[in-house]
C-alpha cells in the first residue's frame, strides 16, 4: 500500500495536536509535528512534506514569516489555522503564499476538505497537465473552447467575466484573496479596487448561479475573497 | 463652672494642628534692641545643629554687620549667594528666595524678619518670603526686634521717640514655633555700644544715641520681656485647654474699634490689638460710610484703606458699614454681633457742631446701653498732619444759582397773581413751595440762596412799605425770620434725603449685582455656561478684563476670557501658579507682587479648602480700582460664587460617573449570572454525552451512540454562537470596533450569510429575495452578523417547517431588509423590549441562549446609522425590519478597465441598476 501524503503540522497547543494527529491519521494521512516556527522551517527542509499545517499563533515565529520563508524556495502547499477575529493575520498570511485557511473552531470535514483541495493542486502542478474541463454543479466550463455551460445552455460572458472564471477555477477549491484575483485579472496597479471586483463577481454569479442569493459554487469568503467550490 | 468649649476655636485649633504638620518650623530670635547678640545666638545654635545634629543648614540671609564673632561664626555655613536686583542706577542685593526654594535644606537662617525688599523681589517684605518659605517645609531661624512688632509699634515710638517704620504683623509672630528672647542687661549693652561693639550706620547715628538712653532701653526690654512673658502664658494656656477642657475658655470679650480717615485711627487699632490680646477677644475694626464720607478727597480715602489693611494685619475682622449716623450703625452692629466694648478716639478739639448737635462720641456714649466705650488717645503718625478731614460739600452747577432766582421770581409773580397784596400767609406758602422746588432738584446751596432770595422778596413786594427793604411792622421779621429757617431746614432735609438714597441705591446695587450673578448661577449646568455668565457680570462689575483659569492636575488653563483679549500669562502665570499653590491673593493692590497687571485671587469652594479649584484674574482699566480692599472684597466674594459653581459642577461629573459605575456594575453582575448559566448548559450536555461515550460504550447501541455523539457537535455550536454573541457584545460596547465601510452589493452578503447558515436552517424553506443591483456602504462582517442573528433567531423561534423569508426594498433614501418568520410573533408590549440586552420572552426563559442577539443587531445598526424595528405579520408571525441609509451612491465602475478580446467586439460595460438614486 502506498504511504500517504505526509502533513506536516506546525502547532504549539497539545490540544489542537491531539485532535489533528487524531482525525487525520485515520484518514490515511502520515504525520509529522513541530511545535515551533523554527522547528517547522527546519522539518520542511528535511522531510519535503506534501502539504503543510501552520498555525498562526505561534510562540516564537510570527506565522506570516514563516510563510514567507517557506515561498522562498519552495510551493509545497500550506494551510494556516488562524484564531477568529484574526481577519488580517489570514489575509496576509494568503498574501503571503499559503493557500488556504482555517478557522478555529473547525470541523474535521473542512479539515480534510482543505487538504484534498490542496494535494489535487498540487498534483495538477506537478503533472503538468492542464484539465481542458471544469464542471461543478450545473457550470460546465470548457476551457480549450472557451465556452461556459449551465445546465447545458450556453451563457456568454464578457472577456473579462471570462478572465475571472478561469482565474478562479484555478485555484478552485482554494480561496483566493480580492488581492490576488484583481492582480491576475486586472493587474497589480488594480489590487485596492476591491469594491468593483465584488460588482464584476456579482456579475457573473447572476449569469452562473442558479440563485445567486443562494449561491452554490462562487461562495464569499468575506473579509478575505473568493472561493469557487470544488466538485 | 465649666462652660462650653467655642466650637470655632476647636476647629480652628484642630486646623491649626494640621497646618504645622506641613509648615517648616519658625524660630525667631527676639531682642530689646539692636546689638543683644541676636544674630550671634541664632549662628551658634544654628551651628551646634549643624556639627552635633548634622542638619543640613544654610545662610540666607545673615547680616553680621562687620562684628568679628559673627563673621567668624558664619563663614562655617554654607551661603545662599545673594539676588542682584539694579534699581536706579545702583546694584542691591537682595535674599534669593527662588534659590533657597531650589536648595531646599533643613534650616534656613533668615536675618531681620522685619527688613522691607528691594522693587522687584517677588514679596514686599522679607516676613511674606519666610511664610513662602515655611510652606515649603523649609525650618526658618530669623531675628527681630521689639520695635519691629505691629501692635507695639506706637508705644515703642512714644518711648524712644523714633518711629520705625518696618514692621511685622503680630499673626505672623504668635504663629511662630518658638521665640528666644536674648536678653543683655542694659547697661552691658551700653558697654558694648562704647566698645564699637554695635553697629550704627553713619547716618543714624545721632538719632540712634537718643534711642541708645538708659531710660530707653530699659523700658524697651520690659516690653520685650513682657511680650515673651504674654507669649509663654498663651502657651500655658493653650496647654491647659488641651488638657482640661472643661476648664473654662476666655468668656468672649468682644471689641470693636471705630475708624476712618483720622490718622488717630492707626494708633485706635494698635490700642484694639493689644486690648484684644490681653483679653483674649475677637475684635473688629468698623467703618462707617455716611452720605458725608462718600464725598471725601482721593487722600482721605486712601488713608481708609490703608487703615483697613492694618486692622487686617492686626488680626481684626474688618467691616464696613453704611448709614446715616454712624452711632447708630455702629450700636446696631455691636448689638448684632454681641460686642462687649467699643474703643473710639478722643475728640481733639471741641467743634462749634460739636456743641450744638452731640459729637459722634457722645451719642455712643449716650446710647450704648451695656456696652463699655474706651476713649482713647494716641500720638499721630508722623507726617500726618492735624486738621481732621474736612468733607466738601456738593459742586453746585452755576445753573442751580440761575433757578434759585427763577423760581423765587416766578413765586412772587405767582403770589400776586393769586393774592394781590392780602393774605401774607399764603403767599408765605407759595414761596416755601418755591423752596421745594429748587432743594430737591438743585441741592443745598441753591435752596439756601432761595430761602434769602424768598425773604428778601417778600419783604420788597409784599411788606409795607412796598418796594422797600425797611420794615413798618416789626412783627414781620418774626416772619422772616420763620420763613428763613423753615427755608434752612427744608433744605438741609432734601439734601439728606437725597444722601441716604445714594447710600441706599449705592449699597443695594451692590448687593443686587451679587444676587443677580449668584441666581444666574444656580442656574446653570455644565462649567462652559457657568465660567461665561460669572465672567460677565464680573467684567460688568469691576470695569475689567476677566481671565478665569481652572486648575487641572496642578496645570492651569485657560477657562475663559473676556473676548479679544489674552490674558499676559506668560509673564504672569507665575503669579497665578503662586496664588494657586499658597491660595492667597496676589497681584494689583495686594502685598505681593503688586508690579502686576492684574489681580489674581484665587477660587476656593468653601468647605473645600484643601484644594483651589482656579485662579481669577481681573485687569481693571483703572489699576488703583484694587486698592480699595472693598472692591477686594467683592472680587472675593464674587470668585467664591465662581468656585462654589465649579464645584457644583464638578460634583455633578462625579455623581454621573458614580451612577454609571453603578449602572455597569449592575449589568456586569446580570452578565455574569447569564452567562454562567447559558455557558453551563451546552457543557453540561457536552460533558454527558462524552462522558457516557467513554465510560459506557460496550453497552451503548449504535443508534444511542449516533444520538450522542450529534448531541455533542450540536452542543459544541452552540456554544461556538454563545461565545461569539458574548465577545461581539464586548467589543462592541468597549468600542474596540471599528467600521469599516465598503461598498458591498447587498447580494453577496445575503449569500455569505446563507452558506454560513445552510445547514442549519435545514428545517425551514427559506426564501430570499435581493436583486443583484442593490447596494449598501455597510462592514460587511458585522452586517452578516445582523442578518446571522436574525435568520438564526428564526429558526430558532419558529416551529419546523415554517417558512423564513429575506428580502430587500430598495429606496431612494434608505434600503429596508426584512427577514419575515410565521411563528408565534411578537407581542405588541415586548416590541421594544425585546431588543434590550438580556430580554428573553417570557416562553423563552427555558431555552438556551444569552439574549443579546437582537442587542448586537441594533448596535450594529445604529453604528451605520439605520433604525431596526419588529413589526406584526398579517396571518401570524414576525417582522424583524431594518433600513439603511443609502449615502450617494457607489462610485461608477469605470475604475476597472475592460479587458479586450482578441478579435471580438468588446460588450459595453454595464454598470450596476441601483435602486437607490443619489440624494
Amino acid at each position: 500500500m502506498t504511504q500517504g501524503p505526509l502533513v506536516l503540522i506546525v502547532e504549539d497547543e497539545p490540544q489542537m495536536l491531539r485532535f489533528l494527529r487524531g482525525s487525520l491519521s485515520t484518514h490515511g494521512y502520515r504525520l509529522a509535528e513541530t511545535t515551533t516556527g523554527a522547528e517547522g522551517l527546519a522539518q520542511t527542509a528535511a522531510r519535503n512534506p506534501d502539504v503543510i499545517l501552520l498555525d498562526l499563533g505561534l510562540p516564537d515565529l510570527d506565522g506570516i514569516e514563516v510563510t514567507r520563508r517557506i515561498r522562498e524556495w519552495t510551493q509545497i502547499p500550506i494551510i494556516v489555522i488562524s484564531a477568529r477575529g484574526q481577519d488580517e493575520d489570514k489575509i496576509n498570511a494568503l498574501d503571503a503564499g499559503a493557500d488556504d485557511y482555517l478557522t478555529k473552531p473547525f470541523s474535521v470535514g473542512e479539515l480534510l476538505a482543505r487538504i484534498r483541495v490542496a494535494l489535487r493542486h498540487l498534483a495538477h502542478a506537478a503533472s503538468g497537465k492542464e484539465e481542458p474541463i471544469f464542471a461543478v454543479g450545473e457550470l460546465r466550463v470548457d476551457l480549450g473552447k472557451r465556452q461556459v455551460f449551465v445546465q447545458d445552455s450556453e451563457v456568454h460572458l464578457t472577456p473579462t467575466e471570462y478572465r475571472l472564471l478561469t482565474t478562479m477555477i484555478k485555484y478552485a477549491g482554494r480561496v483566493v484573496t480580492n488581492r490576488q484575483l484583481l492582480k491576475e485579472v486586472w493587474g497589480p496597479p488594480y489590487v485596492e479596487h476591491t469594491q468593483y471586483l465584488r460588482v464584476f463577481v456579482g456579475q457573473l454569479r447572476q449569469k452562473l448561479e442558479p440563485d445567486p442569493a443562494k449561491p452554490k459554487f462562487l461562495l464569499n469568503e468575506p473579509g478575505v475573497g473568493y472561493r469557487l467550490k470544488m466538485p | 463652672m465649666t462652660s462650653r468649649p467655642d466650637p470655632d476655636e476647636l476647629v480652628r485649633r484642630v486646623r491649626e494642628e494640621e497646618r504645622k504638620k506641613t509648615r517648616g518650623r519658625l524660630t525667631i530670635f527676639f531682642g530689646a534692641a539692636p546689638g543683644v547678640g541676636k544674630t550671634f545666638a541664632m549662628l551658634e545654635q544654628a551651628g551646634f545643629l549643624r556639627d552635633v545634629e548634622r542638619l543640613d543648614v544654610v545662610a540666607g540671609v545673615v547680616e553680621t554687620h562687620g562684628r568679628f564673632e559673627t563673621t567668624t561664626l558664619l563663614a562655617g555655613f554654607e551661603r545662599l549667594p545673594r539676588r542682584k536686583i539694579s534699581y536706579g542706577g545702583t546694584t542691591l542685593e537682595e535674599f534669593d528666595l527662588d534659590a533657597a526654594l531650589a536648595r531646599k535644606p533643613r534650616l534656613l537662617l533668615v536675618d531681620e524678619l522685619a527688613h522691607t525688599n528691594a522693587e522687584g523681589s517677588r514679596h514686599a517684605k522679607r516676613w511674606q518670603d519666610v511664610e513662602e518659605l515655611l510652606e515649603a517645609q523649609i525650618d526658618v531661624y530669623t531675628t527681630l526686634n521689639v520695635q519691629h512688632v505691629e501692635s507695639l509699634n506706637d508705644v515703642v515710638a512714644q518711648i524712644t521717640g523714633v518711629l520705625v517704620r518696618e514692621t511685622v504683623p503680630d499673626a505672623v509672630i504668635d504663629a511662630a514655633d518658638t521665640i528666644k528672647l536674648v536678653d543683655l542687661p542694659p547697661d552691658a549693652l551700653l558697654e558694648r555700644l562704647r566698645e564699637g561693639k554695635v553697629y550704627l550706620p553713619a547716618q543714624a547715628e545721632r538719632a540712634l544715641e537718643n534711642f541708645f538712653q538708659e531710660g530707653n532701653l530699659i523700658a524697651l526690654r520690659e516690653l520685650a520681656l513682657r511680650k515673651t512673658a504674654e507669649r509663654v502664658d498663651a502657651d500655658m494656656q493653650a496647654w491647659r485647654r488641651e488638657h482640661a477642657i472643661e476648664k473654662t475658655w476666655a468668656a468672649s470679650d468682644r471689641l470693636l474699634v471705630c475708624i476712618g480717615p483720622s490718622p488717630y485711627s492707626a494708633n485706635l487699632l494698635r490700642v484694639g490689638r493689644r486690648m484684644a490680646t490681653s483679653l483674649r477677644a475677637r475684635w473688629f475694626a468698623v467703618n462707617v460710610e455716611t452720605p458725608a464720607t462718600l464725598r471725601l478727597g482721593a487722600s482721605d480715602r486712601a488713608r481708609i484703606v490703608q487703615n483697613l489693611h492694618l486692622a487686617e494685619q492686626l488680626g481684626a475682622e474688618t467691616v464696613t458699614l453704611n448709614g446715616e449716623n454712624p452711632a447708630e450703625e455702629i450700636l446696631r452692629f455691636a448689638r448684632e454681633q454681641n460686642v462687649t466694648k467699643i474703643v473710639v478716639g478722643k475728640p481733639r478739639n471741641a467743634r462749634l457742631r460739636d456743641r450744638l448737635r452731640r459729637s459722634f462720641v457722645d451719642q455712643l456714649i449716650l446710647r450704648s446701653g451695656e456696652i463699655d466705650i474706651y476713649a482713647t488717645v494716641g500720638e499721630l503718625e508722623e507726617g500726618a498732619s492735624e486738621a481732621p478731614a474736612r468733607i466738601p460739600s456738593v459742586k453746585q452747577d452755576p445753573r442751580a444759582y440761575v433757578a434759585a432766582a427763577a423760581a423765587v421770581g416766578l413765586a412772587t409773580a405767582v403770589a400776586y397773581a393769586l393774592f394781590g397784596r392780602r393774605e401774607l400767609a399764603d403767599i408765605v406758602m407759595i414761596y416755601l413751595l418755591a423752596i421745594i422746588g429748587v432743594s430737591m432738584r438743585f441741592g443745598f446751596r441753591a435752596s439756601l440762596l432761595t430761602s434769602i432770595l424768598s425773604v428778601l422778596a417778600f419783604d420788597f413786594f409784599f411788606v409795607q412799605p412796598y418796594l422797600t427793604f425797611s420794615v413798618s411792622d416789626l412783627r414781620h421779621v418774626v416772619t422772616f425770620g420763620v420763613m428763613l429757617l423753615v427755608g434752612v431746614v427744608i433744605a438741609g432735609l432734601t439734601q439728606r434725603v437725597r444722601d441716604q438714597a445714594e447710600v441706599a441705591r449705592r449699597s443695594e446695587r451692590r448687593t443686587a449685582i451679587l444676587y443677580a450673578m449668584s441666581r444666574e448661577l444656580s442656574r446653570m449646568e455644565g462649567l462652559g455656561a457657568i465660567v461665561h455668565v460669572a465672567a460677565r457680570h464680573l467684567e460688568q462689575v469691576f470695569e475689567s478684563r476677566v481671565a478665569i483659569l481652572g486648575a487641572k492636575s496642578g496645570e492651569l488653563n485657560v477657562d475663559y476670557a473676556t473676548a479679544g483679549f489674552v490674558p499676559p500669562l506668560d509673564k504672569e502665570g507665575g503669579v497665578a501658579r503662586w496664588v494657586l499653590s499658597h491660595q492667597r491673593e496676589a497681584g494689583l493692590g495686594t502685598a505681593t507682587l503688586s508690579g502686576s497687571s492684574g489681580f489674581y485671587t484665587p477660587l476656593v469652594a468653601p468647605g473645600a479648602e484643601a484644594t483651589a479649584l482656579g485662579v481669577l484674574a481681573l485687569y481693571p482699566e483703572e489699576p488703583a480700582r484694587f486698592a480699595d480692599p472693598e472692591q477686594q472684597r467683592l472680587a472675593d466674594a464674587f470668585a467664591t460664587q465662581v468656585a462654589t459653581s465649579y464645584e457644583r459642577a464638578r460634583l455633578a461629573d462625579e455623581t454621573e460617573r458614580a451612577r454609571l459605575q453603578i449602572e455597569t456594575e449592575q449589568l456586569r453582575s446580570t452578565l455574569l449570572s447569564s452567562v454562567s448559566h447559558d455557558l453551563r448548559t451546552p457543557l453540561a450536555v457536552m460533558k454527558g454525552a462524552a462522558s457516557t461515550l467513554l465510560a459506557d460504550d460496550a453497552k451503548l447501541t449504535g443508534a444511542v451512540r449516533k444520538d450522542l455523539h450529534h448531541a455533542l457537535l450540536e452542543e459544541t455550536e452552540r456554544l461556538d454562537r454563545q461565545v461569539r454573541n458574548l465577545l461581539d457584545m464586548t467589543r462592541l460596547e468597549s468600542g474596540a470596533v471599528r467600521l469599516k465601510k465598503e461598498w458591498y452589493p447587498l447580494q453577496e452578503i445575503v449569500g455569505a450569510t446563507w452558506s454560513r447558515l445552510e445547514a442549519r436552517l435545514a428545517d425551514h424553506p427559506v426564501t430570499i429575495r435581493v436583486d443583484a443591483d442593490i447596494f449598501v456602504r455597510v462592514d460587511n462582517v458585522l452586517m452578516e452578523q445582523v442578518l446571522v442573528n436574525l435568520l438564526e433567531n428564526a429558526a430558532k423561534y419558529t416551529p419546523s417547517g415554517t417558512p423564513i423569508d429575506l428580502i430587500a426594498h430598495p429606496g431612494d433614501t434608505e434600503v429596508v431588509v426584512e427577514v419575515a418568520d410565521r411563528g408565534p410573533g411578537v407581542p405588541d408590549d415586548e416590541r421594544e423590549r425585546i431588543f434590550d440586552k438580556f430580554h428573553r420572552g417570557p416562553s423563552e426563559r427555558t431555552r438556551a441562549g444569552v439574549g443579546l442577539g437582537l442587542t448586537i443587531c441594533r448596535a450594529i445598526i445604529a453604528a451605520h446609522g439605520g433604525r431596526i424595528w419588529v413589526e406584526g405579520r398579517q396571518g401570524g408571525g414576525a417582522i424583524f425590519k431594518f433600513a439603511l441609509p443609502v449615502e450617494g451612491g457607489p462610485p461608477p465602475l469605470a475604475k476597472l478597465p475592460e479587458i479586450p478580446e482578441r478579435g471580438s467586439e468588446p460588450e459595453a460595460l454595464r454598470g450596476p441598476r441601483q435602486g437607490a438614486s443619489s440624494p
